[in-house]
């Protein structure tokens, strides 16, 4: 459960950390939402939003991770099949 | 959309699957606790891209769906009356109760709206002072932050027209009772994400510990999903039992701290009936006697309210893991989402509405060729 | 909520009485000024002009199509469009459906007392537009109010009639395994259109409803000699509900590509907010079409050419005669039914 979507934050207003409202973007679709939770959170930042309640700042880096480490896989697939081929042409 | 589109790419998704293909050497048996996972792997097919070793079992991670039938009749018979306006989440208007739902009584003339955020419950009660507004808080953890604030601006308000049914369940507690069953057959959790994201992963190592299993917080798309199945799966072919963070875009191990305080303000643990399952101590939320104002059982006289549920149903077993939906005899027969007999049936997210929806036809094929 | 600004080039006929009363469904002097003034004025032609109980009025010689549909729209005005240009759209469509060329419409419309009057010129007025838009005469209707609080402001009736000058059976028993499944264009702007301006969701979007006729590239499949099966517009419960119609009727297996289904980004993403499908989602301009497999590629360029289909796209086949069943192949290549959806979309939180 736990529908909860990555937006873009457009603008920010209210300077009461609990009333704090900022305007998110989610792919051309606009709504409001709560940043009471995410007092970090700035202008161009994206955030996991659920039920109107930003709950946490998207971490760019970690979000780059999950490739990253398909790209790695990938690597060290290659790097295998050229070692398995050197011991094929090596043991023929 | 960025950070939503990009975890559901094909040629990656089959490049994790080749990877699970690869290391997996022995039969394994994971949980994913959330009903939005349940959602994910059913529509994409992700376990149609699992080795056959690997089997999925879906958890009671959805919280319209381990709502009793005795809170739902709580529910209705408060929308029902007139001077009421009772707001809710979509996901609830169609489960049934007892014997009807909230569909049916906005049909027969009770104020049922729905809403996308508890704040905009509160906004209707400023609106409308001479009604009462009632919304119906259920959710997990995730949900909890959003209804404490909703209660907390009620009260700062100070407003008298506004209460909550509160039915928020917490995981940790369902995990450990599913855990401690002598039947159990679950060798590894996929943790809730956006659970994990309210409330940290603090609490999991010991359960990690206590009964060996790793348990991997895991996100919602393609990628999430075979990402923390492959993390789940590296773990259990060399024997770890530890806490990973797969979805840790979003998680922080301790957590959102801003929010955990004000659900610690506003809410107690309390004991709470699991639909199919039973009670669990120290499973639920309600409300602190600080906010016993804005409960909508006291104010509306409906807390001693007890209801069995149908005994045809067998969410309880389905929900524990311990049956597939289409192992009930019931099961796209007596019980389809246009008349379901529980919840699992009805919410999009319950286990059975989920394999009717996108599995009927592998069922009817299997049957077929037996 | 953001609707057409309405201009002074289309003055309230009726100034005495803004709001519509019982009186003016009664049968007498203010339900005369109102058929006068307001429908009679808008609509005016020959054959309305006659002011007959029925309408009288000669066809070409041929097969022809009839529908009929009632709009209930909430909110009466909506991003795009209104129940009024909705009414005379749908109701078009429905005969382009047949292939058929539209002829005649009638409008019934059951008023709820105290509708501005305003409200009902401004539909009225977009009726008329969208008519003479769909080449399509309004030549008979009827008008009743309703007490306060029976009636959601308005609802509209409209009946058409067309011909149909083809020779194709153009239904859902001609469907063949082998053949296309052709979405006229993308998929959701309706019903998230809706969505939009829908209390207790609303959100800021361009999302406009995608409300238009869709005669002219119908017309364009078949002069172009397309082997057409059946066309079905896309309305409520989305393409999911006219894939799985078709399927029942005709007895056929069909499977989709989800990739290949035409969705705009910020549909997408309203979807993906409120937790919805959008093939499950109403569309008002949108038709799947069913062509024989070596047309598939003909057709979907000829509709490409027209402003209503320029996103018009393959998303599938008809696998084979079957018990009925629509099947989708995710992103990630796994199949999975593509079920009718039960009861009204509700956005969820889970």
């Amino acid at each position: 459960m736990c529908l909860a979507i990555p937006g873009k934050v457009e603008t920010i207003t209210g300077a009461d950390p609990i009333t704090r409202m900022g305007r998110i973007n989610f792919g051309g679709v606009i709504k409001e939402a709560s940043l009471a939770y995410v007092p970090e959170v700035q202008v161009g930042d994206y955030v996991i939003v659920h039920v109107g309640f930003a709950l946490s700042k998207v971490d760019e880096a970690e979000a780059h991770k999950v490739f990253e480490y398909l790209k790695l896989m990938e690597e060290l697939d290659e790097l295998k099949d050229e070692v398995e081929t050197k011991n094929n042409s090596a043991s023929s | 959309m960025k950070f939503l589109d990009e975890y559901r790419d094909g040629d990656l998704a089959q490049k994790f699957a080749r990877e699970i293909h690869r290391i997996t050497t022995k039969p394994w048996t994971i949980m994913e606790v959330c009903g939005g996972q349940t959602h994910a792997i059913v529509k994409f097919g992700i376990d149609e891209l699992l080795p056959k070793q690997i089997t999925l079992i879906h958890g009671p991670g959805c919280p319209v769906c381990v709502t009793p039938l005795e809170v739902i009749d709580k529910a209705l018979e408060i929308a029902a009356k007139p001077g009421v306006i009772f707001t809710s989440f979509g996901d609830m208007l169609r489960v049934p109760g007892s014997t009807t739902d909230l569909l049916s009584v906005k049909a027969k003339g009770g104020d049922v709206r729905m809403i996308y955020s508890p704040l905009d419950a509160v906004k209707l009660a400023e609106q409308n002072p001479t009604k009462e507004v009632v919304f119906f808080g259920v959710g997990f953890e995730t949900t909890a932050p959003a209804t404490a604030m909703a209660v907390f601006q009620a009260a700062q308000k100070e407003l008298k027209n506004f209460s909550m049914l509160v039915s928020h369940v917490l995981v940790p507690p369902a995990i450990e009772a599913l855990m401690s069953s002598p039947n159990c057959r679950v060798q590894a959790f996929l943790a809730a994400g956006h659970v994990c994201t309210v409330m940290g992963y603090e609490e999991y190592p010991p359960l990690a510990a206590k009964y060996h299993v790793p348990i991997v917080v895991t996100g919602f798309e393609p990628l999430d999903i075979l990402h923390g199945i492959l993390m789940t799966v590296q773990q259990l072919e060399s024997r770890r039992a530890e806490v990973e963070n797969q979805y840790a875009r979003s998680v922080r191990r301790e957590g959102n701290q801003p929010a955990q305080e004000l659900i610690k303000k506003v809410f107690q643990v309390v004991p709470r009936k699991w639909r199919g399952v039973g009670e669990i101590p120290q499973s639920g939320m309600g409300l602190a006697e600080g906010y016993a104002a804005f409960d909508a059982e006291r104010k509306f006289g409906v807390a001693d309210r007890r209801v069995d549920e149908p005994a045809d149903c067998i969410a309880g077993l389905i929900l524990q893991g311990l049956k597939k939906p289409h192992e009930c005899p019931a099961f796209g027969g007596k019980c389809t989402p246009e008349h379901p007999l529980g919840a699992t049936m009805v919410s999009s997210e319950g286990a059975c509405a989920a394999y009717y929806r996108y599995r009927r036809h592998t069922v009817a094929d299997t049957a077929l060729t037996k | 909520m953001s609707a057409p600004e309405f201009n002074a080039s289309c003055p309230l006929p009726i100034q005495q009485y803004p709001h519509v009363l019982m009186a003016h469904g009664g049968g007498g002097k203010l339900m005369h000024q109102l058929l006068e003034n307001v429908f009679g004025q808008a609509f005016s032609n020959p054959i309305l002009d006659a002011r007959h109980d029925s309408a009288q009025f000669t066809v070409p010689v041929g097969k022809l199509a009839m529908t009929t549909d009632s709009y209930v729209v909430r909110p009466i005005f909506f991003p795009g469009g209104d129940i009024g240009s909705m009414a005379i759209h749908g109701t078009v469509n429905d005969l382009a459906m047949s292939g058929a060329r539209p002829l005649y419409l009638s409008c019934g419309f059951i008023i709820e007392e105290g509708l501005p009057m305003e409200t009902l010129w401004r539909v009225v007025c977009s009726m008329r537009d969208a008519a003479q838009r769909c080449g399509v005469q309004i030549v008979t209707g009827d008008t009743k109010v309703v007490d306060k609080g029976k009636g959601d402001g308005l609802y509209i009736n409209t009946t058409g009639i067309g011909v149909i000058e083809h020779s194709l059976n153009i239904v859902p028993t001609s469907v063949q395994p082998g053949d296309a499944v052709i979405v006229s264009g993308d998929l959701g702007r309706h019903g998230m259109a809706i969505m939009a301006v829908r209390e207790g969701l609303q959100f800021e979007s361009t999302i406009e409803s995608d409300s238009a006729p869709v005669r002219e590239p119908v017309r364009a499949l078949i002069k172009a000699g397309i082997e057409v099966r059946c066309l079905r517009d896309l309305t409520r419960g989305g393409l999911a509900s006219a894939l799985n119609e078709i399927a029942a009727a005709a007895g056929v297996k069909i499977a989709i590509e989800h990739q290949a289904v035409p969705v705009r980004e910020d549909v997408h993403a309203a979807c993906e907010m409120l937790g919805l499908d959008p093939l499950h989602v109403a569309n008002e301009g949108r038709f799947v079409a069913f062509v024989a497999a070596q047309d598939a590629e003909r057709a979907v360029n000829i509709l490409k050419r027209h402003a209503v289909s320029t996103n018009a796209a393959l998303i599938g086949r008809v696998v084979e005669q079957a018990a009925p069943l629509v099947t989708v192949r995710s992103a990630i290549g796994a199949s999975r039914i593509l079920d009718m959806p039960s009861g009204e979309q509700l956005p969820r939180i889970c």
